[in-house]
């Protein structure tokens, strides 16, 4: 009995192998969205993870010599027999043919983590490395490195522009260097009971790694990833939700059928609960891989993103990761059993004598709609007060469910009332006609319309929050990176001296004085500036009241930071105590995005006055040549190659960061949106079935195939028009509560909102185009459908 | 001892897939082999062989604290070279590797080091004697008075170790065979240590006393391509008689075992494969696979049968390359206490 | 008795309270004999078809086929008893559109594990579908798709065979015709045959008639 009905379930999708299609392809698009994305995320993780620890520089904290440039390997042996777990480094410039190479010796055997040259992991052995030397090269510098020097030189990509890494005896030998180091890494795990330092080695200073700000960007990517991850899952349930209710839609009459033959309820659901199983699986395996297909497809963005930042990165293989694949099935059958309970409760609750005929949707409608509607109002009464009194990372997202479910159920209660509203404008009867079988849709189309919603709410909403986070950064960059080169020297004795030099080489000279101090009591940075035009051109404020520098500058105002304005509940125009004599009021806000401290900002003479024994360690150089001006330095004036930052670099990787997210989004964006319009289409075929009993009467009284086909299609993309216009300010709502909630929980900080009418325009444009090219088919569908179909429906009629 | 020489077999192999070591072969390309019939020059032979591939010294302790408690200790130090030479400086072919650890019922705690010969982080000398690495080291004016010392970052010990008896030598005077097809090493030991020092553990600082065992082993091409691990035992009884038992596990479920019974006097028989034997008795779930950490072990010839179980079933060596070996109880015809050690569980 | 019923009374939900369709129906039916129910619209001679047929639950009474009591049966027993014992012959014909005619008429036999080829193939033959085997249901007329549910109820040797208005879907001529061909196979079967229609012409062509008005038995 099993067997013979299974059969007799399984043989519709053999007559209907378009539908068979449609819900496997439906199944796993949505579960391709869902693994695509996750594997994004994971596989960013694991590179990020992997440039972490391949980056070593500013990872680690170093030991620098406190004068001169270089370490003696003596000092080095000292340290390791007194049982620091250290590492050698030696670095230099290197004369080739084609100019200078900046050569990186390290020791493989004692430095931590992989901090080794990727491409030692495949290409070379380490044999080589150790014993014979083997040179891994940028590519820009391969070439003329490879005539330059004896030993082999590998290309590796992942080695930054310019650079060369070797095992620390070649460098030692290339450059001159014989029993001397540059610096020292200090492993992060020592062993217990050390000695100190100070008594190991005096010469040495210890400085603190460097805490790189682009791990945060990196999270904030990540959350941004995991959020798309958790809207594109939900488009997906409703895509899923469309084409199981198809199937089951379709086969009412077969399970009646069925059941009167003498399948009892119970074995027919348990079947079907199977064939569901089956499909889910298999339509989830090919989301899987249709998935693996997308992420390797958008992942060289998301590796390159990452290498941008770092300079070095893990290669950008894409591997299967058990996690990843795993729940991409096991969303594909929880989606399906989520969807399809309905549909299977239906067809539990269906009497068995009940007319097989799908019932005019319409009927409960209006009901469901106003009960949806109180849900939705529930669930927005809920997220504002999560929005008020909650707190954590874990209710900014329940607090982001609750604006999306929500927005999601009052949706078929917002069409409908937008089309009674249409419906008492017109005035002719085939409008009126229109807008009466509109309303009639609306139920049948509302997961797919829901599903539209959510596509084009989470584009709007992430890409506002991906945008702002751009023009903010954008500005952040250049206010605080300004200066191309930053020099910082270890002895304060060179300070004077060191200044000198600079201002005959740079354009401008700002030198960095800062202590810590307290201002109202919250622990901050105080820094005194030369006001110059990289001060006056860079600096944005998120408020000022007007002549902020000149005013900073005559030593009348301060300029704070959010934070700590925030913290001391001060803003423009109140007096700060600065120090005990010195009260200055505050003449702008500035950001500064995941600082821990507070900033002030004062004046050079007024800081050096206040701290005559302060004097700059660090100084920022403006210059229009970076490089030659390092290498003046350098050279010219033997500063120490460790000493230099060169700040437009990072700049530059740190913008191509956001360069990359906006083709990963922009990508995720169209897929997305490719589903919402699957969802449509699915939907529009379901209910075309259902259609032709609804149509025939207009068609008898009038109305061409061909116009009924017409009005198909504008149906669609009214209803998709509405919900798009719906979907702007959720999406922008979104955006304010990711920015505003779910940032502030992880990182600490908010940032601005920015708008981009523009990109809304052009992203209802498509969420347009997809409904339009859902509904394209079944309205053509329609205007062919034979006279005879639509006759038959008065044959039938009982 | 053979199993140590695996170690580094295995290490070499596995290091070569994750990181790029290649070249090294299980040939003896260019290293010294070696061959049977040696005669032994001390002090220096208890120095570095740079013309073998593998070396080590490789030391096991059975200690005892004011309350009873029993520790295991192991310090070892291995040499591999990458190629049969030295060199000054950076450049030198010869790579350093040690391990410790200490093994308490409860606990086991590890640690490695990894450093490059030639620059002075690690290395032997032999008069006055001292191998070390880092701040790690086993020095003394002889091999029979020396102190040993190591640290991670959650354990530290300090021993001194007095030898109250001779010099071992394993298999055919010190030529020790180690597979039917006649890979062999030089292998010999000094398993008479009187042991006293301190332990430094999380809990506290422990006064220990008790026994060491320490091998020296050195070769080239120790293994067959078909072994795929061994069990090796050191045994300690009561009577004060020792005995040092290996199996080397072949693929095909087959095995090659070796043995040197080590009279109270000093004075050694060896027994070639087959006389001593060796059964797992009950295994355990250690570091996600099943280690067997209770053994039979027997030679019939001198009326041994006896249970050798771990102190501490848990005393994986998670580290570079990781295996089994800790401290071991030994009860049935003879009592006592020892050390075993087993690689090729994966 | 092949059929009994005895005192059955149903009533439906309505706008007004429930209203009763039948108020204790009594009737019964032998191995191999022909029954036609008829009555005007809504005297409940369909209700009456389905709750015999397990289809529906009575409000009170008695129903026993082939012996047994089906008004205190379970859902699955009662399907059971729909597989083995049942065929119920609708005036929509029922068929399920995927699969082909022949495994349409094999289907209820296969559902019930009682599939008799050559059985099927004789009724199939005196149906004159052979030559439609390999169709699909809707390539057949209106006339031809009865034929097969049908075929359908009689492949699985039912004791009793429920008939709601089975020609009501056909013009005179074919209804005539089928029929004919479905009386003559019932009994040849040995079957009971129970059959709903409004029809008098059709009524006289079976052994006894029952007639029900305000849902009561005249």
């Amino acid at each position: 009995m099993i067997w013979t009905a299974l059969t007799a379930l399984l043989s519709h999708w053999r007559s209907n192998r378009l539908q068979f299609f449609a819900m496997v392809a439906g199944l796993a698009l949505a579960t391709a969205l869902w693994s695509g994305v996750q594997a994004i995320n994971a596989e960013a993780r694991a590179s990020y993870d992997a440039a972490a620890a391949t980056l070593g520089e500013g990872q680690f904290d170093q030991l620098l010599p406190r004068s001169g440039d270089r370490i003696d390997q003596s000092t080095y042996i000292a340290l390791r027999r007194a049982g620091w777990q250290v590492s050698p480094v030696l670095e230099g410039r290197l004369s080739t043919e084609d100019g200078r190479v900046r050569l990186v010796g390290l020791d493989p055997l004692t430095a931590p983590g992989t901090i080794a040259p990727v491409g030692m992991q495949e290409a070379a052995n380490l044999d080589d490395f150790l014993t014979r030397g083997v040179l891994f090269a940028a590519p820009d510098v391969a070439e003329a490195l490879a005539a330059a020097v004896p030993q082999r030189v590998i290309t590796d990509t992942s080695v930054a522009p310019g650079v060369a890494l070797t095992d620390i005896g070649v460098a030692q030998t290339l450059l001159d260097a014989e029993a001397k180091f540059s610096r020292l890494i200090i492993a992060p795990a020592q062993p217990m009971g050390l000695s100190d330092l100070a008594e190991v080695a005096p010469n040495l200073v210890r400085q603190p790694a460097q805490d790189a700000g682009a791990g945060r960007l990196t999270d904030s990517f990540h959350l941004n990833l995991t959020a798309f991850g958790l809207l594109s899952f939900a488009v997906g349930i409703f895509i899923v939700h469309g084409t199981i209710s198809l199937a089951f839609e379709q086969r009412r009459s077969m399970v009646r059928t069925i059941r009167a033959l003498g399948v009892p309820l119970k074995v027919l659901i348990g079947l079907m609960i199977s064939e569901l199983i089956l499909f889910a699986l298999v339509a989830g395996g090919i989301g899987v891989a249709l998935g693996y297909v997308i992420a390797a497809v958008l992942l060289p963005n998301v590796a390159a993103t990452l290498q941008g930042l770092y300079g070095a990165s893990v290669a950008g293989t894409l591997q299967l990761r058990p996690e990843w694949w795993l729940s991409g099935l096991a969303i594909a059958v929880l989606g399906t059993g989520f969807a399809a309970s309905g549909a299977l409760w239906k067809i539990a609750q269906m009497p068995l004598l009940a007319s097989a005929r799908p019932r005019a949707w319409a009927v409960a409608s209006g009901e469901t709609a106003r009960r949806l509607g109180v849900v939705a109002a529930l669930l927005f009464a809920t997220g504002i007060a999560l929005a008020i009194w909650g707190q954590g990372l874990t209710l900014a997202f329940a607090l982001l469910a609750c604006l999306l479910i929500g927005a999601a159920l009052i949706l078929p209660l917002l069409l409908r009332s937008a089309v009674t509203l249409a419906d008492r404008k017109v005035r002719s009867a085939m409008w009126q006609w229109f807008w009466a079988d509109t309303r009639q849709q609306v139920p049948g189309m509302s997961l797919a319309l829901m599903a539209l919603l959510l596509a084009t709410a989470a584009n709007v909403g992430v890409s506002t929050m991906v945008s702002s986070f751009r023009v903010t950064f954008v500005d952040f960059l250049d206010q605080r990176l300004a200066p191309e080169l930053f020099v910082r020297i270890e002895n304060p004795d060179q300070s004077a001296d060191i200044e000198v030099i600079l201002l005959s080489e740079a354009r401008e000279v700002l030198p960095l004085l800062s202590v810590e101090t307290d201002i109202s009591a919250v622990p901050t940075e105080l820094f005194g500036v030369r006001v110059g035009p990289t001060y006056r051109e860079n600096w944005l404020f998120l408020d000022d009241d007007g002549g902020v520098w000149d005013r900073v500058e005559a030593g009348r105002a301060v300029v704070v930071s959010e934070q700590l304005a925030r913290r001391a509940g001060l803003w423009i125009g109140d007096p700060v105590t600065i120090a005990p004599a010195l009260i200055l009021p505050i003449a702008a806000i500035v950001a500064d995005y995941g600082n821990p401290l507070g900033q002030a900002i004062i004046s050079e003479p007024l800081f050096r006055d206040l701290y005559p024994d302060t004097v700059p360690t660090s100084f920022g150089i403006r210059t229009d040549d970076p490089s030659a001006l390092r290498l003046a330095l350098t050279e010219k004036h033997g500063l120490p190659e460790s000493g230099i930052t060169d700040q437009s670099r990072i700049k530059a990787f740190s913008l191509g960061v956001f360069e990359r997210t906006f083709t990963v989004t922009g990508a995720l964006n169209v897929l997305t949106l490719a589903v919402a319009a699957f969802a449509i289409l699915m939907s529009l075929l379901t209910l075309a079935s259902i259609r032709v009993p609804q149509l025939a009467p207009a068609w008898a009284l009038g109305l061409t195939r061909r116009r009924l086909g017409q009005l198909e299609l504008l149906r669609a993309v009214v209803l998709a028009m509405v919900t798009t216009v719906l979907a702007i300010p959720l999406g922008l709502m979104l955006a304010w509560v990711l920015l505003s909630y779910v940032n502030v929980e992880a990182f600490g900080w908010k940032l601005p909102l920015y708008l981009f009418p523009g990109h809304y325009a052009l992203l209802t444009l498509f969420a347009l185009l997809a409904a339009a090219l859902a509904a394209l088919w079944p309205a053509l569908r329609l205007a062919r459908t034979p006279p005879s179909a639509l006759l038959k429906v008065f044959a039938n009629d009982r | 001892m053979i199993v140590r020489v695996l170690v580094i077999l295995f290490w070499l192999p596995l290091q070569a897939a994750a990181q790029g070591f290649a070249g090294l072969g299980t040939d003896a390309e260019g290293f010294a082999v070696p061959t049977p019939d040696p005669v032994f020059d001390f002090p220096e032979d208890h120095g570095a062989h740079p013309d073998y591939r593998i070396e080590w010294w490789y030391l096991t302790a059975n200690l005892t604290g004011p309350d009873g408690t029993a520790y295991g200790v192991q310090w070892t130090l291995f040499r591999s070279a990458l190629a049969p030479e030295t060199r000054e400086g950076w450049s030198d072919p010869q790579v350093w590797f040690a391990h410790a650890a200490v093994t308490t019922p409860e606990q086991h705690f590890i640690t490695e080091r990894v450093a490059r010969g030639g620059v002075g982080q690690a290395g032997v000398s032999v008069q006055p004697f001292e191998a070390w690495i880092d701040d790690w080291q086993m020095a003394g004016p002889s091999l029979d008075n020396l102190t040993l010392t190591a640290r991670g970052g959650d354990f530290a010990y300090d021993l001194s170790l007095k030898a109250n008896g001779p010099l071992v030598f394993h298999g055919d005077n010190g030529f020790s065979v180690k597979s039917v097809q006649g890979q062999a090493s030089y292998y010999y030991s000094q398993p008479f240590y009187e042991v006293a020092g301190t332990l430094t553990l999380p809990q506290g600082d422990i006064p220990v006393t008790g026994t060491a065992w320490m091998d020296r082993e050195w070769s080239s091409q120790p293994l067959a391509e078909t072994q795929s691990g061994w069990d090796w035992f050191s045994l300690s009884f009561d009577t004060g008689d020792k005995l040092m038992g290996f199996l080397l596990r072949e693929d095909d479920g087959a095995s090659f075992s070796s043995a040197t019974w080590i009279a109270a006097d000093g004075t050694t028989t060896a027994y070639r494969n087959g006389a001593f034997a060796a059964q797992p008795r009950v295994w355990s779930e250690v570091a996600g696979r099943e280690v067997p950490t209770e053994w039979v072990v027997q030679l019939p010839d001198k009326g041994i049968d006896v249970t050798v179980a771990a102190l501490n079933p848990n005393a994986w060596m998670a580290l570079s390359i990781p295996y089994w070996e800790g401290p071991v109880t030994v009860n049935g015809s003879h009592g006592g206490r020892g050390y075993l050690e087993m690689t090729g569980y994966e | 008795m092949v059929l009994t019923v005895q005192n059955v009374t149903k009533s439906f939900p309505g706008a007004e309270g429930d209203v009763p369709v039948l108020r204790g129906v009594s009737l019964s039916l032998d191995r191999g004999e022909t029954l036609a129910l008829t009555g005007e619209s809504g005297s409940g001679k369909s209700t009456l078809l389905h709750l015999i047929g397990g289809l529906d639950r009575v409000d009170s009474g008695s129903i026993t086929v082939g012996g047994r009591e089906i008004t205190t049966m379970n859902d699955a027993d009662r399907a059971a008893l729909r597989r083995s014992d049942v065929g119920v012959i609708f005036q929509q014909f029922n068929l399920i559109p995927s699969l082909t005619v022949e495994a349409n008429i094999a289907f209820q036999a296969r559902l019930a594990g009682a599939f008799d080829a050559d059985h099927a193939v004789r009724l199939s033959k005196a149906l004159g579908l052979s030559e439609h085997l390999t169709k699909y249901p809707e390539a057949l007329s209106g006339g031809q798709q009865q034929r097969v549910a049908i075929a359908r109820t009689l492949t699985a040797r039912p004791k009793l065979v429920l008939a709601d208005e089975p020609t009501g879907n056909l013009d005179e001529a074919t209804a005539s015709e089928v029929l004919g061909q479905m009386l003559r196979l019932v009994r040849e079967t040995g079957a009971a045959l129970l059959m709903v229609t409004h029809s008098s012409s059709v009524a006289r062509r079976m052994e006894r008639h029952v007639h029900l008005s305000q849902g009561h038995v005249v």
